[in-house]
């Protein structure tokens, strides 16, 4: 299956969604994804960042298709033709989400555990806008313990269901999902009963945002000035192969995760006795500092933003539609 | 006057009853379809009838029941939506209360030509005394050899089970219906897969409204041809108008697609005009999620034509000056509603119906919401009108499932048509709390359109 993303063609096998054809290509190509986790089954299509146009459909039905898709959900046809910064009524509508999802949102990253390497600062960074138009009262909800090593700080939650398929398909029992409706939803109870399962603490690793964290590493310190080594030790639960991240200041490991790759996928889930019992380092094999990408804040110190695409580069109603951004870019 | 397809015999005594229904004619239809046509056979009818899917989108019924796919050996289901929870439609609620044995018998024939051996009917979970009703007319029908093994000798079986909604608005979404009815989060699903190939448990699945299922009754009795000759165009037979509002006789109604708006309205035998001889401000034509239009503009289309009650001439102007039949909620505004107030009055609900799964919905109404409020009580500004504008468009055609959309169109369109009354409410904010803007000028004769119009999009 051929499919053209932003001008770039790739070949990809029957069945493989726009998103995922898009991450073979890389770069700046890469729809930005708050739900979608190839890692779980039946994610995606819920947080509608990924939104594209698919301007021709196929080779054999040339037609567009009369909405943006959320090209996680999406799979390619041969020959189909999708735009993602090259399409104005995209990065306006990716604008819009971005804004969405963050009118209920606290905002207090400079006390949140995940400021630096969460998603949704990333994405306001790079797709949002400067200043909210919205004026009333967050969303508030209280914060609630889950167990004593995770914490579930639901107002910062974007609803991406991640956690949800993630203790329905990675631990046992699970219990309940998310209660309430629209935006009183919230997720519940089948956590807190979850968190006698060995694997719950994976939840912290998939939510992209820092409604679930890790107690231990509790405002212990801002990820940026961590040191992560890629470590591994010999774990003898049936289904952890105890590869892991760990996180470094000075001597102390102060913090251990799944190994992430640069779409902020674990590798492969960890148990809890890896996450939250191993915090020496004679209690691991170093592997060697763990490779983070130069754009993450975590290795550069701050945020890069978009290099314009050569296609964007000669359009100027691209140009026009992509300036805040490169604006940003230039200010730094 | 037209025939009455659907609610002739609404008025006989005991018609709840199988042994009445059954006495007018009732129950014809399965004898015919099961004794002397193939299950292909009725499908050609229904296709021949142009029935349009009467659940709100009017989707051609026919068409439809062709796309089941018909895998070997892999079950395939009937689902009658009875969800009915859209603001100002009653008349599925108002045909299973008081003619139940109608929609039992559409399943049996609708369920027989797409091959369903089981089939559910959805009902609203409010509507208690209609799952009773329901649940009644089927013991009835089962006792009378229609429903169970071997129906009428003719080796068809079916079983038909009523199951009570899960008490929300999007629960009618067919797909958020299929993972209710499965015992699930009534989450819509993201399509595709569509329901024609993996629906209920995985099943191709098909989701039919109440009336669209009722109205394959007379369809099969007197053949689609006969059915598509009334109406008008592409919007054949009968429809039930569930009408509300400031009328001098709300109520169900059924009408023949085509029948003039103003005959709709004004004549005694439908709506008997306007309440307390007040004059008609704004109509919503088919459901709170339809765009509202002002009186002139719904008694005539831009180009000057008398508006029809068909999916046509409703929709005629598209978005800048149509509306949409919908799912038959009609609703009529006199000279003193308040525009900004009902508009607020609709986001409130979609705010609170919306299940939460996608962002541009699930904070996106809420926004809408508030700001309408704030309008509403004098705390606006006139920003607030672009925002609202803006805000609609981020949600519109970005969702998983159209609630999105149907939460954008009432604000988007009530700002477009009314949007003098809308900056009122800043402009006399502390007058706007007492009193109402009135009819304006949004009854006057439509202007001449520009000879040659450039945007009549
Ligand atoms: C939010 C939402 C609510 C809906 N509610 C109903 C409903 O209460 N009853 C109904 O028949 N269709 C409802 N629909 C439409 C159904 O999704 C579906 O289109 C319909 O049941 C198909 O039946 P039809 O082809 O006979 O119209 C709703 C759609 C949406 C998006
Ligand atoms: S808690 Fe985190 S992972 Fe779970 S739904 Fe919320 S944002 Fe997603
Ligand atoms: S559009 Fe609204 S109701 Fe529909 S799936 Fe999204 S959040 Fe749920
Ligand atoms: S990643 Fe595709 S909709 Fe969230």
């Amino acid at each position: 299956m051929k499919v053209t993303i932003d001008g770039i063609s790739v070949e990809v096998p029957d069945g493989t969604s726009i998103l995922n054809a898009a991450r073979i290509i890389g770069g700046d190509v890469v729809p930005p994804a708050m739900c979608y986790y190839s890692k779980l089954a039946g994610s995606g299509g819920k947080c509608r960042t990924c939104l594209v146009k698919v301007s021709k459909g196929s080779e054999k039905d040339p037609r567009p298709m009369p909405k943006l898709v959320a090209s996680c959900r999406t799979n390619v046809m041969d020959g189909m033709e999708v735009q993602n910064l090259t399409s104005p009524e995209v990065i306006e509508a990716r604008k819009g989400v971005v804004e969405m999802l963050l009118i209920n949102h606290p905002l207090d990253c400079p006390v949140c555990d995940q400021a630096g390497e969460c998603h949704l600062q990333d994405l306001g960074f790079e797709h949002g806008a400067v200043k909210t138009r919205y004026e009333f009262d967050r969303r508030t909800f209280n914060k609630i313990d889950i167990g004593d090593k995770i914490q579930l700080h639901m107002t910062r939650c974007i609803l991406c269901y991640r956690c949800v398929y993630t203790a329905d398909q990675i631990t046992d029992h699970r219990i309940h999902g998310i209660l309430n409706r629209g935006d009183h939803s919230e997720i519940s109870t089948y956590i807190q009963a979850a968190v006698d399962n060995d694997f719950s603490g994976n939840v912290i690793d998939v939510c992209p945002v820092g409604a679930l964290t890790d107690k231990t590493f509790r405002f212990k310190n801002r990820v940026w000035f961590t040191k992560p080594v890629d470590a591994h030790r010999d774990c003898d639960h049936e289904k952890c192969n105890g590869k892991v991240t760990l996180w470094y200041k000075g001597e102390d490991v102060i913090r251990v995760t799944a190994r992430k790759d640069v779409y902020g996928e674990v590798e492969e889930f960890i148990c809890n006795t890896c996450r939250f019992d191993k915090k020496k380092t004679a209690d691991w094999v170093i592997e060697g500092p763990r490779k983070i990408s130069h754009h993450s804040v975590i290795s550069s110190n701050h945020y890069e933003t978009l290099k314009p695409l050569p296609v964007v580069k000669t359009n100027p109603v691209l140009q026009e539609a992509n300036k805040t951004q490169f604006e940003r870019e230039t200010r730094l | 006057m037209g025939r009455k397809l659907l609610l002739e015999h609404i008025n006989v005594p005991g018609i709840n009853t199988f042994d009445v229904y059954r006495s007018k004619g009732g129950y014809a239809s399965v004898e015919k379809a099961l004794k002397k046509l193939t299950p292909d056979e009725v499908v050609e009818e229904v296709k021949k009838s142009g029935l349009r899917g009467r659940g709100g989108a009017g989707f051609p019924t026919g068409m439809k029941w062709g796309f089941l796919a018909k895998p070997e050996g892999v079950a395939r289901y009937l689902v009658c939506n009875a969800d009915e929870s859209e603001p100002g439609t009653f008349k599925d609620r108002y045909l299973m209360t008081h003619i139940p044995h109608l929609l039992i018998e559409g399943m049996i024939v609708g369920s027989y030509a797409l091959g369903a051996a089981v089939s559910y009917i959805y009902v609203r979970g409010e509507m208690m005394p209609q799952i009773r009703i329901l649940e009644k007319a089927i013991a009835e029908a089962k006792v009378a050899g229609f429903l169970g093994k071997n129906i009428l000798g003719t080796g068809y079986s079916l079983e038909l089970y009523v199951q009570p909604g899960g008490g929300a608005y999007i629960c009618g979404e067919e797909t958020a219906l299929l993972e209710s009815l499965e015992g699930k989060r009534g989450n819509p699903r993201i399509k595709p897969p569509f329901p024609a190939i993996a629906g209920l448990y995985g099943c191709p699945t098909v989701v039919n409204n109440v009336e669209s299922i009722a109205a394959v009754v007379p369809i099969i009795n007197d053949g689609g041809e006969e059915y598509a000759k009334i109406g008008i165009g592409r919007s054949t037979g009968t429809k039930l108008i569930s009408a509300g509002g400031n009328l001098v006789k709300p109520g169900v109604y059924e009408i023949d697609l085509g029948l003039p708006v103003e005959e709709f309205l004004y004549s005694d035998e439908y709506c008997g005009g306007i309440a307390n001889g007040k004059r008609l401000k704004a109509v919503v034509a088919g459901g709170s999620s339809v765009p509202i239009l002002p009186a002139n503009l719904f008694m005539k289309t831009i180009n000057g034509d008398a508006r029809l009650m068909s999916y046509e001439s409703l929709s005629d102007g598209g978005f800048v000056s149509g509306s949409m039949m919908g799912s038959g909620g009609f609703i009529a505004f006199d000279e003193d509603q308040c525009i900004v107030r009902n508009t607020w009055n609709f986001a409130r609900f979609y705010h609170h119906e919306s299940c939460g799964q996608c962002s541009p919905c699930r904070e996106g109404t809420g926004w809408m919401e508030k700001v309408l409020h704030r309008l509403e009580n004098g705390h606006g500004s006139m920003s607030d009108m672009d925002l609202l504008v803006d805000v609609s468009k981020k949600i519109e055609g970005n969702t998983i499932c159209p609630l999105g959309d149907a939460a954008a169109w009432p604000v988007a369109s009530a700002i477009r048509h009314f949007r003098d009354e809308f900056e009122w409410h800043v402009s006399h904010a502390s007058e706007a709390v007492t009193r109402n803007y009135g009819l304006a000028h949004y009854a006057d004769p439509l202007p001449k359109p520009e000879p040659k119009p450039e945007a009549t999009a």
